[in-house]
């Protein structure tokens, strides 16, 4: 028997979605090893969190009641009391910025092995086998262990779990050193405001890495014009200062849904695939065509941007 | 002050390739400095230019081969570089988060910096953990995926954004010592300059093996298998238009049309 410990994602008041598919993650977990499900909600409005996650599959939540927001050193020394008091063999938790943020250091001070990102989990009991991609998603892995671990899973890949359920709700006392925390947070900003919402754009076209140079940019402002579409672009273009920060799409980014979204020389990494995925006609055009984009685009041409933008505005001319 | 920037040499791949047991066929494989690297390079150079730092030290847990990507962080501005590596670390079949942290802590601990800077990731296996998991094992404070640092720690505080999902950024102070894991994006990377990349030649690159730094070869014996590698079955079902690029950019012209897209 392996009882599996998942704990909840939120922020601001509200949480995350990932931790409705941490849910399915654990569950099937628990059901394959036949043991507990046990989910941990830390901080934030507790009571009303630990009742929005009760929810099919869940045997018991503990509700740790320290503080608004997330706080890692509250976060480390409250997963790691709750896994000494219930001795699960996995501990679950998301592979958002604040996952990557605090399931390290707990893996650390449990002694524990860490596998991050993982995209399927299926175990015996005893071995558990974890899939991830490498590469920026070229390949997939399997990696196995034995016993115990600490896993982070990736965001969008399980289903949201929804079932009402009926887990036993209490809290959980943990004792924090407060000499210990060393970090503070002093406040939040929304980041991506500006001239334009891309967010409003009912045509986006989109341009990554494979443009090169700053000056090629002009090609893809053409296109966008010969379109009346709006531009967009993958995150290296942003770093490089060649758009400003509102013009991008991804985890970090803005969330898209236009009609049509033409993906230009962008490889489709999962950060980026999480701000467009819900669009409804996604167009990639790449040299590579096995590049991930690929897996979600509707339509593709195998070229080069370089030949087929021009030969495209063309047609609109 | 001194700034410990971990850098790492990752693997690319060409666009096809082929996959041998669990590996990527070398032949298909190139190198680079890790790009989330580069970034933490530069963050930790222009607080040196800028007088915060006084010296800049690099360290990777790799092979004698990346000591071209080590010169490359030399030339852009790194004062000096350790490299560790120990036949233990040949045979391991995965460098996994433990190794890399046990491993790192022994160059910490020698060379005890004020501020070490990981980069978010790395390139090739993305574990995403590697800072965060050194913080705790060394008892640093840390932070991670920061986008923005002030350059002013002489309260023995980092001021520091962290990137969140959506676009908002998280406002976190952090004492010092202590480990941030740097997003792309902080910086704008230098190029290395000629000068650069003579000076480089005559910086000190010392290699060390597991005894020079007091770690016993079960440092790196870990927990995970690495069972399997496979291109991912393409769930696609996209429709790829062939022909010269005026007929496929024709394909999608009516495409677009019909979708009343454009004039
Ligand atoms: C915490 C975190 C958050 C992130 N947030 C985001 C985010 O919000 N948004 C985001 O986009 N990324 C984000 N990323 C980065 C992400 O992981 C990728 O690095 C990034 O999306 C890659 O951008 P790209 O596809 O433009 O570049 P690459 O991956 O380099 O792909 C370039 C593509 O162009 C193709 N190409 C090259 N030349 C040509 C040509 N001549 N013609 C046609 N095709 C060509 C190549 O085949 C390749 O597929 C984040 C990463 C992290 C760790
Ligand atoms: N072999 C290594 N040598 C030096 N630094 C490394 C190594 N592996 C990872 N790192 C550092 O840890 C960061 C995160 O890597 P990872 O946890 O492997 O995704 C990298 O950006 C590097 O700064």
């Amino acid at each position: 028997m392996s009882a599996v410990l998942v704990v909840a994602d939120h922020r601001q008041g509200e949480l995350r979605d990932v931790s409705y598919e941490l849910v399915s993650a654990g569950d099937g977990l628990a059901e394959q090893s036949g043991g507990d499900l046990h989910l941990a909600v830390v901080g934030g409005d507790v009571d009303r969190f630990a009742d929005e996650l009760d929810l099919a599959g869940v045997d018991a939540i503990h509700t740790i009641a320290r503080g608004e927001e997330f706080n890692h050193d509250v976060y480390v020394e409250s997963t790691e009391q709750l896994v000494e008091s219930i001795e699960p063999t996995y501990v679950l938790g998301p592979n958002s910025v604040n996952g990557l943020d605090y399931l390290p250091a707990v893996a650390n001070r449990l002694g524990r092995p860490l596998v991050t990102d993982a995209i399927d989990l299926e175990t015996d009991g005893d071995r558990l086998e974890l899939t991830r991609e490498c590469y920026g998603g070229k390949v997939e892995t399997t990696i196995e262990l034995e016993g115990e671990a600490v896993v982070s899973v990736r965001e969008g890949e399980w289903p949201a779990a929804t079932e009402p359920g009926d887990a036993s709700i209490e809290p959980f006392d943990v004792t924090i050193d407060e000499d210990a925390v060393g970090s503070t947070v002093t406040g939040f900003e929304e980041v991506t405001g500006g001239d334009v919402d891309i967010t409003e754009a009912d045509v986006l076209v989109s341009i990554g890495r494979g443009i090169e140079d700053e000056e090629n940019l002009d090609l893809v402002r053409d296109l966008a014009d010969a379109l009346e579409a709006t531009l967009s672009s993958s995150r290296p273009i942003v770093d490089n200062g060649w758009l400003p920060p509102n013009r991008q799409v991804g985890q970090s980014g803005k969330v898209v849904t236009p009609d049509v979204y033409v993906a230009i020389g962008i490889s489709g990494a999962v950060q980026h695939v999480a701000g467009m995925k819900g669009s409804d006609t996604i167009v990639a055009i790449n040299t590579d065509p096995d590049a991930p984009i690929m897996d979600i685009a509707d339509y593709a041409i195998h070229d080069d941007l370089f030949d087929v933008v021009p030969a495209l505005i063309e047609q609109f001319e | 002050m001194k700034l410990l920037v971990a850098v790492k040499e990752v693997a690319t791949v060409e666009d096809s390739f082929e996959v041998d047991g669990t590996e990527i066929d070398d032949r298909y494989l190139g190198a680079r400095l890790n790009e989330w690297d580069e970034y933490a390079l530069e963050e930790a150079v222009q607080l040196r230019e800028a007088g915060v730092a006084d010296e800049v030290v690099t360290v990777t847990v790799g092979p004698e081969e990346h000591e071209q990507s080590i010169r490359k962080a030399l030339a852009k501005g790194a004062d000096r570089a350790v490299r560790v590596w120990d036949d233990a670390l040949a045979d391991a079949d995965l460098l996994d988060v433990r190794a890399k942290t046990d491993v790192l802590r022994a160059v910490v601990e020698e060379e005890e910096p004020d501020l070490v800077l990981t980069g978010v990731q790395s390139g090739d296996d993305s574990w995403g953990a590697t800072g965060v998991a050194l913080a705790d094992e060394v008892g640093y404070q840390w932070a991670a995926v920061v986008n923005d640092l002030e350059h002013d720690l002489a309260d023995g505080t980092a001021s520091v954004r962290r990137e969140l999902e959506g676009g908002v950024e998280e406002l976190t102070d952090v004492e010092l010592p202590a480990v941030l894991t740097v997003q792309t994006g902080i910086n704008q990377p230098r190029y290395a300059s000629m000068r650069g990349i003579r000076q480089a030649q005559r910086k000190e690159l010392a290699v060390k093996d597991f005894s020079a730094l007091g770690l016993d070869p079960s440092a790196v014996e870990g927990s995970l298998e690495r069972t399997a590698m496979y291109e991912p079955e393409s769930e696609s079902d996209v429709a790829v238009w062939e022909g010269s690029s005026d007929e496929t950019a024709g394909a999608l012209a009516d495409l677009l049309r019909e979708k009343g897209v454009a004039p």
